[in-house]
């Protein structure tokens, strides 16, 4: 017999103590210190989403010195914006909202105890994340033979500022866009790399049959974080690529 | 549970469940992990320490005759990073605040175990670096990595350093992660948010600091040595860059880093007023509430360090306005503590002392950053060592000295030994008589107009008595510091057996044994009191007799 539920705190009339219910309720997945399973689910999803938080802060500090440059050299940031290529970033936010929904479809798998299905599910998001890193890899290999990484050959020579013919971008101020271009999106490729880690691990515990309708917290934090890095993406994507297109 | 005599054979707890070094080195025992912390922290406070020492034997004579300019700059920056960021930030909660968040809520563990042990490792890791840094050359931005000098034209070890922090950062950040989720999460049957005690609440006020305001100081320091690295500009004004950015994100993390430092300590000296005054702590609700006001007012005032640094006017009024409303729950908690005092029936023992001690060096400390938040005496005493002192009577007055009472008043539990009491309010006086000849005589140079970060003031011999009090007291202090850990080394092995509840304190800590099992209970508490409930501990047991008394 399971034990009632112990959700603290409690008011003195609601506590019952289960000194034997402990061996009980055995559960091969309940970690020593916790006492009932939902407890360990609970601390694990709640974890996570103050992980997240601190994720915010961290690409927070970033979005900061972005917004204050673009409002301060919008021009040169707009021409700046214009080079890299919108197309495959689209494509880049479609592949990452796809993987998102693989990602909720693998949790409602396992969920509803469709093995082959949630396999399948964490297949497609990891191939996807993959899709996601190569696109990147590809606008990144652009920018390098356009001379446009930050450094010693960078370069950004008469081109001109969006809406006013005559005008050139300060490279200077472009190079600021790029640095901040290539750590703010470097990042952000860096939590997809580490997503993919996570997932490959995911992917053999759900192949080892560790999950099941009772017990799939690991995929449930897991996607937590997939989509955490997915949002980020929906916010990096307009402020990167799409500051001045509408012309 | 506690009150058999103490048995010939040793019954099995935290220390002496497993031997050897991987019992240690791979345990994910909270008590076994803050002493893990505790013998670091130890460590890397003698290294700040001893930067500090060759500092003030610097300014004992006006010339600059002991050591070189630039080594003098390396000093009081390897002073600061090493105090900041490898000893205050962790010294309470990672110690005191992982050996007693879980058994004051009765849980068996923090919620993440493993992770406990990582933010270990990653604080190793990151101290390795700040060593490797220290004895290949060091830094010598200051403490703080102003830009453009760091980023341009130091020619010091500034990424080493900055990648250093960025690691330890991360072992911030998991503990206050753990913290949080454990106290949300983990709590016994009945142990309700009003009966926590106000340690916890101060750890909770301090882990959301933690996980708030640490990540910006990473993705900062990723700036820098981006920068740095690659010359981006970002920081660059010659490229278009802001300095005045850098300093924004900055101060953004490290102000209200002062708060993770001296949170904790109001936590310890709430348990130990209300324990030796016997009486239930006056308003717990404001002392709970308060410690939380501080943490979020303190994320929103970080612009005080930058009102000479070129910031809008209007921007500075603000924010000297915000940074006087810290001083609104601070002070309801001096008020608070002083109150729980009044008609106690108060004992002297060495944590009350350093509690004593706490309470009048913090009260000194905070006034004195009303004269800092207030922007035309700012503009004074700006970068003069009334700042130094200012910031001193906080981090060693206020937290230092927090630090030390926790470590004595739970000593007994950690250790399950008594320490030598007389001893203890001995080091306990040296402390605060060699604190206060260091520091306070700062004020008054600050205040006359001695710069910070001055290796040589000889254009300024009048300045050299007080300096010299500065260093006499340092060195009294030093000594104070000394004792301590001399004897606490010492009761490990020739000490008293501690009883489970020395001080006859209320807390489920001092419920189960001296030292604690590793599951710290032997049944799971259940809490039907609240927290400080003296009076009935004392009305059931009259007769109670304190180790001190």
């Amino acid at each position: 017999m399971r034990p009632t539920p112990r959700r603290c705190p409690l008011a003195d009339s609601q506590i019952i103590v289960e000194t034997a219910s402990h061996a009980e309720a055995y559960n091969p997945a309940l970690l020593h210190h916790f006492a009932e399973p939902q407890q360990q689910r609970d601390a694990a999803s709640l974890g996570m989403w103050i992980f997240l938080a601190t994720e915010v802060m961290f690409f927070g500090g970033l979005f900061c010195a972005y917004l204050i440059y673009r409002l301060a050299y919008f021009g040169d940031f707009a021409a700046a914006s214009t080079s890299i290529n919108a197309a495959l970033g689209g494509a880049n936010t479609a592949v990452l909202i796809c993987s998102s929904l693989t990602v909720v479809l693998a949790i409602w798998a396992a969920q509803t105890s469709r093995r082959a299905l949630m396999l399948l599910m964490l297949v497609l998001t990891m191939l996807f994340g993959c899709a996601f890193l190569g696109i990147k890899a590809k606008e990144y290999h652009d920018k390098f033979v356009e001379h446009h990484v930050p450094g010693a050959s960078f370069s950004f020579e008469h081109e001109e500022i969006p809406g006013h013919p005559g005008q050139y971008a300060n490279p200077h101020h472009a190079e600021i866009f790029f640095a901040l271009y290539f750590i703010m999106t470097g990042l952000h490729a860096l939590h997809m790399i580490v997503g993919l880690g996570v997932f490959t691990w995911l992917l053999w515990a759900a192949w080892k049959g560790r999950f099941t309708p009772d017990y799939y917290t690991p995929l449930e934090i897991g996607g937590l974080y997939w989509h955490f890095v997915d949002i980020v993406w929906i916010y990096l994507f307009p402020l990167l690529y799409l500051i001045d297109r509408h012309r | 549970m506690a009150t058999a005599p103490a048995q010939p054979v040793e019954r099995e707890n935290y220390l002496n469940a497993h031997y050897g070094i991987r019992s240690w080195l791979l345990t994910t025992d909270h008590k076994r992990i803050a002493l893990l912390y505790l013998i670091s922290i130890t460590f890397f406070f003698f290294i700040g320490g001893f930067f500090a020492l060759l500092i003030r034997l610097e300014l004992l004579t006006p010339a600059g005759d002991l050591v070189q300019a630039d080594t003098y700059n390396k000093l009081f920056t390897m002073h600061g990073q090493v105090m900041v960021f490898f000893f205050l930030i962790p010294s309470i909660p990672a110690v005191l605040g992982n050996f007693l968040v879980p058994m004051m809520i009765g849980a068996k563990d923090l919620a993440f175990p493993r992770i406990n042990l990582l933010s270990w490792y990653l604080y190793i890791i990151g101290g390795a670096m700040m060593l490797h840094c220290i004895l290949t050359g060091g830094v010598d931005t200051g403490w703080t990595f102003y830009t453009p000098f760091s980023t341009e034209f130091s020619n010091t070890k500034v990424i080493e350093a900055g990648l250093a922090i960025f690691v330890a950062g991360f072992s911030s950040i998991l503990t206050g992660l753990n913290f949080i989720v454990t106290i949300h999460r983990m709590r016994a049957p009945g142990m309700t948010w009003s009966r926590l005690p106000l340690f916890i609440w101060a750890h909770y006020a301090t882990s959301l600091i933690q996980i708030l305001g640490t990540p910006v100081i990473a993705i900062t320091l990723v700036l820098v040595v981006a920068e740095r690295a690659l010359h981006l500009g970002i920081f660059d004004p010659k490229l278009g860059g802001d300095p005045l950015l850098f300093q924004h994100l900055f101060w953004f993390y490290s102000h209200p880093a002062v708060y993770i430092m001296i949170l904790p300590s109001m936590g310890v000296v709430s348990e130990v007023i209300a324990c030796f005054a016997r009486k239930r702590i006056f308003g717990y609700t404001f002392v709970a509430l308060s410690s939380i006001t501080i943490a979020v007012f303190g994320f929103l005032v970080w612009a005080h360090h930058m009102f000479v640094a070129g910031i809008s006017v209007y921007a500075a009024l603000v924010f000297s306005l915000l940074s006087y409303s810290v001083a609104v729950p601070s002070a309801v908690k001096v008020f608070n503590w002083t109150a729980t005092l009044y008609k106690g029936s108060i004992r002297y023992d060495a944590p009350m002392l350093y509690a004593f001690g706490f309470v009048g060096l913090f009260t000194i400390g905070g006034l004195t950053g009303l004269f800092l938040a207030s922007l035309g005496v700012d503009v004074h005493v700006h970068d003069t060592y009334f700042v130094i002192a200012h910031f001193h009577y906080i981090m060693v007055g206020g937290a230092l000295m927090g630090y030390l009472g926790g470590m004595h008043f739970w000593w007994p539990k950690i250790s399950g030994k008594l320490y030598p009491e007389g001893w203890a309010r001995l080091a306990a006086l040296i402390v605060f008589v060699g604190f206060n000849l260091t520091f306070f005589p700062q004020f008054i140079l600050g205040y006359l107009g001695m710069p910070r970060r001055y290796y040589d003031y000889s254009h300024m011999p009048e300045f050299q008595i007080l300096n010299v009090f500065s260093t006499a007291g340092a060195t009294i202090l030093g000594v104070g510091y000394l004792l301590p850990m001399i004897y606490f080394l010492w009761s490990m092995r020739y000490g008293k057996p501690a009883p489970d509840n020395p001080w006859n304190a209320a807390g489920l800590e001092w419920q189960t044994a001296s030292p604690p099992p590793t599951f710290n209970f032997d049944e799971e508490p259940v809490v039907t009191w609240e927290a400080y409930n003296y009076d009935e501990i004392d009305a059931a047991h009259p007769e109670e007799v304190s180790v001190g008394g």
